[in-house]
C-alpha cells in the first residue's frame, strides 16, 4: 500500500486499506480515538437571507479560501476528470492520428468483444481468486495480531514487536518481489524449508500452484503490523471493567480475548470488512505485474494486468479501455452495495 | 493492578503467555530474517553466495566491492539523482496542495463546501483507468520527463483527510483574536495553522515521500530512457528482470559480471537505508495519524 496518491488508478478507489482509514464516517464518536476532529454541527437556524445577499457574504468572508481551493480543483480537472471524458474510446477506435473527437464510433463492441473473448472467463475468475484468497487469509491476520499483542503485559517487548512489524510497509514492492524471487528458487530460503519438512525442491514461481500462497503470503508479511494499527486503537477504548468482572468469574486469558475483546472491537471489524469487500476487484496488480511470467499467466492474469499487458504493451487502446471501465464500474457497483450493508449493520459508512 | 494479575496467573495464563511470546518471537524473527537476509549477501563474496545452498546465516567471505561499484555505476548513481530531483519538488508541491485543500475542508460556514469536496471526492471512487490516464499525460507533453512522476499524485485526498483533522482540531479561540488583529487568511494559515499542526505534517511528508520513493509503475510506463529512471526503476531491472542492464557497453566496462548477485543486495540496502533512517523520526506519529484519518467527519 504506497501511502502517496497513486497517479495511475488502474481502477476505481485507489487503495481500499487507504481509502477505509481516511474516510469511515463516523456517525457518533469512535472508539479508542477520543472523538478526535468530531465536526461541530453548523448552526441549524434557517437563513432567512435572499441567496444574492448570502452569496455576497460568502465571497466577503470565505473569498481566500476559495482562491486557495483553486490549485486543487485545477488539478482534479486535469488529472482525474479530463481521464474520465477520455473513456469515451472505449466506445470508439481510438487512432492516436485521429484524436478522441475524430475516432470513429464503434458502440459497445468493445466490450462484447471482451465479454466473449475466453480471457474474460479467466481473468476474472483470477480477480475474484485472489481479492477472495485475500479476505479469507489477509483480512483476518492483523485482526489476530492486534489481539495477540493486546494480551503483552511487557510494554517494552510490545513496543519492539509493534516498530518491527510496522517496518515491512515501508519497503518498496520491487525489493519484495525481488527478494522473493530469490527466495523461491530451487535453492533458495523456502525450498530448503520445504525439504527440511520432506518435500522435494521446485522453482516456487515457476509453479502456478504455488503463486496464490506465495502472493498472499508476502501480502501478509508486508501488512500484517501496519494493518494491527487500527485494531489495537480499537482495542484500547474496549471498557477496561469487563476484563476486572471476567477475571473475577475466572475467565481465563484466551477467554477474555475471545469474548471480551474480540466483542469489542466488532464494530471496527465490520466497517473494515465491509470496506475490503467494496474494493473486491481492486487486487494488487504491481506486485503481479512484478512476479508472473508465462508459466503462471493462467492463474495470475487479472483484469488490471491484462489492460495494461493489452493496452500498454499492445496498444488496443479503446478495447483494454473497455476493459478498465468495466473494472470500475463492478467496482462502484460492489461499493455502493457495500457501503448500504455497512450502514445498516454497524451505522458507519463511506458516504 | 499488573501486580495484581501476576500473583492471580494461572497454569493456563501461563501457557497462553508463553505461546503468545514464542510466535511473537517467530513474527519478530520472520519479519526481519528478510533484512538480514540482505544486508549478510551484500557483504559476501560473490562466487561464494551463488555457490551457497540452505537458509543464509552468515556472510559467505567479505567483499565489499558491489558496494564501490554500486556507487560508482552511471545508472544507479543517476537513478538516485532522479528521484531526489523529483522529490525535491514533489514534496514541497505536494504539502502545499494538501494544506491548501484541507484548509478549504475545514472551514466551516462556506456556502460551496460540500459540493466542492463532493467534486474531488468523487475521484477517489472512479477514474477514467489506465489507458485514458496514460493517453492524457502523452497528451499534456509529460512523456518520458520527471515531470510526470511529479504533478500527477502530488495531491491525496486521503492525506488532505488527515490535515484537516488535524485544522479541525485546532480551538476556535486561536482564530478568533487573529482574526480581530486584523491578520489576513494567508498569515492565519502560515502562521498559526501550520505550526499547530506540524507533527500531523511530518507523518503525510513520509506518507508521500515515502510513497514517493517506492513508487515505479509510473516511470515504467512513462519514461523512455534509462537515464531518466528513478532508482525503484533500476533496481527492477536488476532484480526482477535480471536484466543486463548495469553491464550494457555504454556504461563502460563489464566489472558488474564479476558481482552478479551481491550488486543487487548492495543495491537494495543503499536504496532503503534513507526510509530506515526517516522512519524512527516520525514512527512515534503513526497511530495518531491512521486514527486521526480513521475518524473523518
Amino acid at each position: 500500500m504506497s501511502s502517496c496518491g497513486s497517479p495511475i488508478p488502474l481502477s476505481a478507489g485507489h487503495s481500499k486499506g487507504r481509502a477505509a482509514l481516511g474516510l469511515i464516517h463516523r456517525h457518533r464518536p469512535a472508539e479508542g480515538a477520543g472523538g478526535v476532529g468530531l465536526r461541530k454541527t453548523s448552526s441549524s437556524l434557517p437563513d432567512k437571507k435572499p441567496f444574492g445577499t448570502r452569496l455576497k457574504e460568502d465571497w466577503m468572508h470565505n473569498k481566500w479560501k476559495y482562491i486557495m481551493l483553486v490549485p486543487a480543483v485545477i488539478y482534479f480537472i486535469i488529472f482525474s476528470y479530463k481521464p474520465m471524458y477520455g473513456v469515451i474510446i472505449a466506445f470508439k477506435n481510438y487512432r492516436p492520428n485521429k484524436g478522441i473527437m475524430g475516432s470513429e464510433w464503434v458502440g459497445f463492441l468493445h466490450f462484447k468483444n471482451f465479454f466473449q473473448s475466453p480471457d474474460f472467463g479467466r481473468i476474472l475468475r483470477n480477480t475474484f481468486s485472489i481479492s477472495g484468497l485475500g479476505i479469507l487469509f489477509g483480512f483476518p491476520a492483523p485482526i489476530l495480531l492486534a489481539l495477540l499483542l493486546n494480551e503483552i503485559r511487557n510494554e517494552p517487548f510490545k513496543r519492539v514487536v509493534q516498530t518491527i512489524t510496522y517496518l515491512p510497509h515501508f519497503v518498496a514492492m520491487v525489493i519484495i518481489c525481488g527478494l522473493l524471487k530469490t527466495f523461491c528458487l530451487s535453492d533458495g530460503v523456502f525450498n530448503t524449508i520445504i525439504q527440511a519438512f520432506g518435500g522435494t525442491a521446485t522453482p516456487l514461481l515457476q509453479d502456478s500452484k504455488f503463486f496464490y500462497p506465495i502472493l498472499i503470503g508476502s501480502d501478509i508479511w508486508q501488512g500484517i503490523g501496519w494493518g494491527s494499527i487500527i485494531y489495537l486503537a480499537a482495542i484500547a477504548g474496549v471498557d477496561q471493567e469487563q476484563y476486572e468482572a471476567a477475571r473475577i468469574d475466572g475467565a481465563g486469558r484466551l477467554a477474555q480475548m475471545w469474548y471480551i475483546t474480540l466483542p469489542g472491537i466488532m464494530t471496527t471489524v465490520m466497517v473494515m470488512f465491509v470496506l475490503r469487500m467494496g474494493g473486491i476487484l481492486n487486487v494488487g496488480y504491481e506486485k503481479i505485474l512484478l512476479l508472473y511470467n508465462p508459466a503462471t499467466y493462467e492463474v495470475a492474469d487479472v483484469i488490471s494486468t491484462y489492460t495494461y499487458r493489452m493496452g500498454l504493451q499492445g496498444a488496443q487502446w479503446s478495447f483494454s479501455t473497455a476493459v478498465g471501465l468495466f473494472n470500475s464500474v463492478v467496482n462502484i457497483v460492489f461499493l455502493l452495495v457495500a457501503n448500504k450493508f455497512s450502514k445498516k449493520v454497524s451505522g458507519n459508512g463511506l458516504f | 493492578m499488573k501486580a495484581k494479575s501476576k500473583i492471580k496467573k494461572s497454569k493456563g495464563d501461563m501457557i497462553f503467555d508463553v505461546i503468545n511470546t514464542c510466535i511473537m518471537i517467530l513474527m519478530v524473527i520472520m519479519t526481519l530474517y528478510p533484512f538480514y537476509y540482505v544486508v549478510i549477501a551484500s557483504v559476501s563474496d560473490n562466487t561464494r553466495l551463488q555457490a551457497y545452498k540452505g537458509i543464509l546465516m552468515l556472510p559467505q567471505g567479505f567483499n565489499l566491492g558491489a558496494y564501490k561499484l554500486a556507487f560508482e555505476h552511471p545508472l544507479i548513481l543517476s537513478g538516485y539523482k532522479n528521484i531526489l530531483i523529483v522529490l525535491a519538488i514533489y514534496l514541497p508541491l505536494s504539502i502545499l496542495m494538501t494544506v491548501l485543500c484541507a484548509n478549504f475542508m475545514a472551514a466551516k460556514k462556506v456556502m460551496f463546501k460540500k459540493p466542492l469536496v463532493l467534486f474531488m471526492m468523487f475521484t477517489m471512487y472512479f477514474s477514467g483507468g489506465l489507458i485514458p490516464t496514460f493517453l492524457n499525460i502523452r497528451e499534456l507533453g509529460m512523456y518520458n520527463s520527471l515531470s510526470a512522476l511529479i504533478i500527477p499524485g502530488c495531491l491525496s485526498l486521503y492525506n488532505a483527510f488527515i490535515v484537516r483533522t488535524a485544522i479541525e482540531g485546532i480551538p476556535d479561540s486561536l482564530y478568533e483574536s487573529a482574526y480581530m488583529d486584523g491578520a489576513s487568511e494567508l498569515q492565519i494559515l502560515f502562521k498559526i495553522t501550520l505550526p499547530l499542526i506540524k507533527p500531523t505534517l511530518a507523518v503525510i511528508l513520509l506518507y508521500y515521500g515515502v510513497g514517493k520513493w517506492n513508487e515505479w509503475f509510473s516511470a515504467a510506463i512513462y519514461i523512455k530512457d534509462n537515464a531518466k529512471l528513478p532508482i525503484q526503476n533500476i533496481l527492477r531491472s536488476i532484480l526482477i528482470e535480471n536484466s543486463e542492464i548495469l553491464n550494457a557497453k555504454e556504461y563502460g566496462d563489464t566489472v558488474a559480471n564479476s558481482f552478479t548477485e551481491t550488486i543487487k543486495y548492495a543495491a537494495i540496502v543503499i536504496s532503503t537505508v534513507p526510509i530506515l533512517c526517516i522512519y524512527p523520526m516520525v514512527q512515534k506519529h503513526f497511530t495518531k495519524g491512521v486514527m486521526i484519518g480513521a475518524v473523518k467527519g
